[in-house]
């Protein structure tokens, strides 16, 4: 058997293929289901944090992405990221995934397949995050359009460029599970989609509360679950930098709980459970970037020191004109800028990483910031030319009057919390279609208002 | 003294309640119901099954004035809750035989929405306390 085996191996050795490891393939296997579920998790935390009559159209924002996301992705977002090709962008060689097969590749020991599907995962929640700044006003149909064309025309070539062998990985900038490619990415373009497509009707003029903040705390919950494949799994083997990262996920959140609540404290006399909620999410997404490269304790200071910037951002945000409606620069972008700064701060090389500025290193500060102002500045100017392009072609948003009766009826023509109550059966084969103008009934039988 | 009963949109309501406050009317109650006044029926799809919702979720308001007040009160609402499609509800005003305030056992006209507009800032206080 020995023997066998290191014939087989040095067979392998010769052609330079490696082989399949079977910890590392359960790992990525799990890593890929949990990253997935951070989606729907995701819905949640917004859904909550909308209007009733906008909650299905918020979560199927982030549910459409699994679909949209995920067949874009397979088809050629995964070529134009992961591919060989230049600095900027992958090649065309995975395009509708030739070559992408069962044998291990060059990112370790699992199935190239699989390492599609883990990066699948990441495409579709960037994707989705966008959504918290447009929520409660933007068309479906554009919605789709947009995160469609910006998988491949901004995700793709970002992921590229960090991790697929383009210029910001070789350059030696540190983003381990996406701080730049995703959180960074994600809420600039978040911005920049909620200066295109406007406010809300009465933002700024009347208050919009969420309407179910238990749901904040369950998809707050769940995305901290799955993370911790998104942060572990980036390791892309079940070994101590795998620990490292799982490990660095449970505690710098924690530490961003627990500033965030003080910060609650002292402003406003009460902690709050959206407060709650939020922290949790600005912790994961500042110790994104580090997972893999600092120490335990770097994470906790990692995790506290971020609340303090997305905590002050929130506040300045909710009183500009800027109706990012769900703060997602200043969770994801904001606390993405300080977690990858950070990581140039408190990476260090007894960690698994590069040293970093308190290890006498002080360049690679330097060369984090360019890691995320070009992501940043790429992310930004593409998105408001994508959605300036599909607003030539179609509308980016109902009617203020549509969107005062709420997209669930207008879009989906479903009720998140329909009671049924006056629900009349149509037995009809064809699907009624409302006519285009409100027609009047006149001596309608009366009936009892309740 | 007057009860005006107001039926309006869900969505109309933020802009109603500006105005009535605008309009120095403080006092009120606000209740969800569901209702039909000839509008559109509404259809929805929920796995094939094709349903035309014939009662709509609607906001009725309840308001007790004194006559001074019974004017500004319905203008506030017709100029706020109107979008001019089937469906914007409807303002009722019925006599009202007697008025008390529980707390201090005021009755008709003292008891509710202040007569004099002087006494308006101070008596809304009065109000969010109790």
């Amino acid at each position: 058997m020995i023997a066998t085996n290191s014939l087989q191996a040095a067979a392998i050795a010769v052609q330079g293929a490696p082989e399949i490891v079977g910890a590392d393939t359960a790992w990525l296997l799990t890593s890929t289901a949990l990253v997935l579920l951070m989606t729907p998790a995701l819905a949640f935390f917004y859904g909550g944090l909308v209007r009733s009559k906008n909650i299905l159209n918020t979560l199927m924002m982030s549910f459409a992405s699994l679909g949209v996301v995920g067949v874009v992705w397979a088809l050629a977002g995964y070529s134009l990221a992961f591919a060989p090709g230049n600095a900027w962008i992958g090649g065309l060689d995975f395009v509708f995934l030739r070559g992408v097969g069962l044998e291990a590749g060059e990112w370790g020991g699992f199935p190239h397949l699989l390492f599609m599907a883990f990066q699948g995962t990441f495409a579709i929640i960037t994707a989705a995050l966008i959504s918290g700044a447009v929520v409660e006003r933007m068309r479906f149909g554009p919605y789709l359009g947009f995160i469609a064309l910006w998988t491949l025309l901004v995700y793709a070539p970002i992921a590229h460029w960090v991790w697929g062998g383009g210029w910001i990985g070789e350059m030696g900038a540190l983003d381990f599970a996406g701080g730049a490619v995703v959180h960074v990415n994600a809420g600039v373009a978040a911005v920049v989609a909620a200066l295109v497509v406007g406010s809300r009707k009465d933002y700024g003029r009347q208050a919009h509360l969420p309407h179910n903040v238990t749901y904040v705390l369950l998809g707050a919950g769940l995305l901290w679950f799955g993370w911790f494949g998104f942060n572990g799994g980036s390791a892309l083997a079940a070994d101590a930098t795998a620990a490292l990262a799982f490990v660095n996920t449970l505690l710098a959140p924690a530490a961003t709980l627990v500033v965030w609540l003080l910060l609650d404290t002292f402003r406003a006399g009460k902690a709050t459970a959206v407060g709650a909620a939020t922290a949790i999410v600005v912790g994961l997404v500042s110790v994104t970037p580090a997972a893999g490269f600092v120490g335990p304790l770097s994470a906790l200071a990692i995790g506290a020191i971020a609340a303090f910037p997305s905590y002050y951002a929130i506040l300045y945000r909710s009183r500009s004109r800027l109706d990012d409606s769900l703060d997602v620069f200043a969770a994801h972008g904001t606390g993405g800028i300080v977690g990858a700064m950070l990581t140039g701060v408190f990476a260090q090389a007894a960690w698994g990483g590069t040293d970093g500025l308190l290890f006498g290193a002080p360049g690679l500060v330097l060369v984090q910031l360019i890691g995320i102002a070009a992501p940043a500045a790429y992310s930004g100017a593409a998105t408001f030319l994508l959605l300036k392009a599909i607003a030539r072609i179609t509308p980016l948003r109902k009617h203020v009057r549509e969107e005062g009766v709420g997209l669930d009826i207008v879009l989906h023509g479903e009720e998140g919390y329909a009671r049924g109550e006056g629900a009349v059966l149509v037995l009809s084969e064809q699907p009624v279609r409302p006519a285009r103008r409100p027609v009047p009934i006149p001596e309608h039988p009366a009936r009892e208002i309740a | 003294m007057r009860l005006i009963i107001a039926i309006v949109r869900p969505e109309a309501l933020g802009d109603v309640l500006e105005a009535l406050f605008r309009a120095d009317i403080r006092g009120l109650t606000v209740s969800s119901v569901q209702g039909h006044g000839g509008e559109m029926e509404q259809v929805e799809t929920y796995r094939g099954m094709t349903v035309k919702m014939e009662l709509h979720d609607k906001i009725r308001i309840e308001i007790g004035v004194s006559e001074p007040f019974v004017d500004r009160t319905v203008q506030a609402i017709l100029s706020s809750a109107r979008t001019g499609e089937v469906g914007d509800g409807k303002i009722f005003v019925l006599p009202v035989e007697k008025v008390y305030r529980i707390r201090s056992g005021e009755e008709d006209a003292e008891a509710v929405t202040p007569q004099d507009p002087g006494l308006t800032e101070i008596l809304a206080g009065l109000t969010r306390d109790s």
